[in-house]
């Protein structure tokens, strides 16, 4: 079976630093992935590779058996990918309903879509989707808020919801649980259940390991933009360089 | 209705025309200061094809219309990738350049100015300002004026939903220079004379402010704008060779306090609130 996302030799410098060096790890389908690893590890930077927000120097990314390595970051939604970022990006101005509407546009990218007046019928197919999309994550009361005056909790839900009216089949959360309350985190964690369920594949970057360990089966563990462990989350905290990475070498 | 009357009608008509070109690139984020030089490019080519071809009005306005948004898409593409205040630099000098080859196009008069034989009437011009708004209404309903938004909001995370971020621009971009040569088509068609003059730097400037003044937010906002900036100093004309520092004065004010423009999404929203509170009130009080 192709992985949802394989990563080879991946290696990407900022004026002479090496931010990831030689990088490999693969994400097999349904398996939720965690990448962790120190502050500056490089896990944001693999996250804005594989988007396509910055370029790579070497290496391949293969989305769903699709090399995305060279595409512009544009196309690279319609392979399956779609990402959260670490500070919502949300389309402040729009409301919540708007939003969805744009995460639909890769499955209505033509022409006639464009212009379709889809303002002026109540009952419009986009609408009663994402309305229903919403409701689904029981978030269909904010539907017609302006999204830059929900709450954090509220706003990174919408994200995911986002994310999956783009039709993705492989998610990538930058720091999903960061800045919620325990009910909020919990809310968080069962809509991610509900999104697994759905059989969409989960990449998480993420520092809260009682939520790692709660929705991740596999972990890759970078240190200065190097992979240094991989394996269950169970095995990785055993091994000897991880503890190293987050402890200090005086510890270990 | 009176000549006056008819006269400021007819400027507020040619106003919100050049409101509506501007407000289609600024609702992507991208000012563009050289709208001026698009109206030239429609006045000059529609006035052109009916003085020396003897093209009927009605098949050359559309021409020019249409040379001017070939102008901004072609110049659009590059010149949409400089961002903020590069941006308003390129296209202040574009309109600059435009107006300046026309100044020295001996063809069109040249310095001399341009009389053109054929006159549309005030109707004529009110018809095809109402046509804008029309058409800017329709995009309003659309995807297309969401994009516009979502591009302005956050260009980043509309690329990685898919969304062409500089099609959208360079669309925004062409289609507001198409709607300012129609508008500067209609012109020369009203006044029956073009002269590079006039379309000059003031021309974009104040139309810029129209759009700010009334909100980029929606699509009203130009129309208000252009509708405030035409008749308030009419309305204090009263007040004789005051009224222009009456009317700035008034303005600094106004954009004090209300910096995001005349016209909000949330004033709006506010609105369609209260009738739906107040219709349900009046529902409830029938029971």
């Amino acid at each position: 079976m192709t992985a949802a996302l394989s990563i080879q030799g991946l290696t990407k410098s900022f004026a002479g630093v090496r931010a990831i060096r030689d990088l490999s790890f693969e994400v097999p389908k349904g398996v939720t992935t965690a990448l962790i690893g120190p502050n500056g590890a490089g896990k944001t930077t693999v996250f804005n590779l594989v988007s396509g927000v910055y370029g790579v120097d070497a290496g391949t990314i293969t989305v769903n058996g699709v090399d995305v390595t060279h595409m512009p970051s544009r196309k690279r939604i319609g392979t399956g990918i779609a990402r959260s970022f670490q500070n919502i990006r949300l389309m402040a101005h729009l409301t919540v309903l708007e939003n969805m509407l744009v995460g639909q546009h890769v499955r209505n990218a033509s022409l006639g879509a464009l212009l379709t007046p889809y303002r002026l019928f109540p009952n419009h197919r986009w609408k009663v989707e994402a309305r229903e999309a919403l409701a689904e994550s029981g978030l269909e009361a904010w539907a017609d808020e302006t999204v830059g005056a929900l709450p954090y909790g509220v706003r990174k839900r919408i994200d995911l919801v986002r994310a999956t009216l783009a039709g993705a089949s492989l998610l990538m959360l930058d720091e999903p649980a960061a800045g919620l309350n325990p009910s909020e985190t919990n809310a968080l964690r069962e809509h991610l259940k509900v999104l697994m369920g759905k059989g969409i594949t989960l990449l998480v970057v993420e520092h809260d390991m009682h939520f790692v360990n709660s929705i991740c089966q596999n972990v890759v563990v970078l240190n200065f933009g190097e992979k240094i462990a991989e394996g269950p989350l169970s095995k990785v905290r055993q091994d000897q360089k991880v503890r190293e990475a987050y402890i200090g070498s005086e510890e270990a | 209705m009176s000549g006056y009357l008819t006269g400021v009608l007819v400027v507020l008509a040619f106003n919100v025309m050049a409101a509506y070109a501007v407000y289609l690139p600024l609702a992507a984020g991208q000012l563009n200061l050289g709208i001026a030089g698009f109206m030239a490019i429609g006045a000059y080519a529609s006035a052109f094809l009916t003085n020396e071809y003897a093209w009927p009005m009605w098949a050359a306005i559309p021409v020019g219309s249409a040379l001017a948004g070939l102008t901004g898409l072609v110049i659009g593409i590059p010149v949409l990738r400089t961002h903020g205040i590069y941006l308003a630099m390129a296209t202040f000098a574009l309109g600059q350049v435009i107006s300046a080859i026309f100044l020295n196009l001996e063809v069109v008069g040249g310095a001399a100015g341009y009389p053109v034989s054929d006159y549309v009437g005030p109707n004529g011009v009110f018809l095809a300002a109402a046509g804008v708004v029309v058409l800017m209404l329709y995009l309003s309903r659309t995807r297309f004026a969401l994009y516009l938004t979502a591009v302005k909001s956050d260009p980043t995370v509309a690329d990685l939903l898919g969304v062409s971020v500089r099609g959208i621009q360079v669309a925004a971009f062409a289609l507001g220079a198409a709607v300012a040569g129609f508008g500067g088509a209609f012109y020369a068609h009203h006044y029956n004379f073009v002269e590079a003059q006039h379309f000059n730097v003031l021309l974009s400037v104040f139309t810029v402010l129209y759009v700010l003044f009334g909100g980029t937010q929606t699509v009203w906002g130009p129309l208000v704008g252009a509708a405030f900036f035409t008749l308030a100093p009419e309305l204090l004309r009263a007040s004789d060779q005051w009224r222009y520092a009456l009317f700035a004065i008034f303005i600094i004010v106004f954009m004090a306090i209300r910096p995001e423009g005349l016209v909000t999404t949330s004033l709006l929203r506010f609105r369609r609130r209260k009738n739906t509170d107040g219709a349900a009130a009046a529902s409830s009080e029938a029971a």
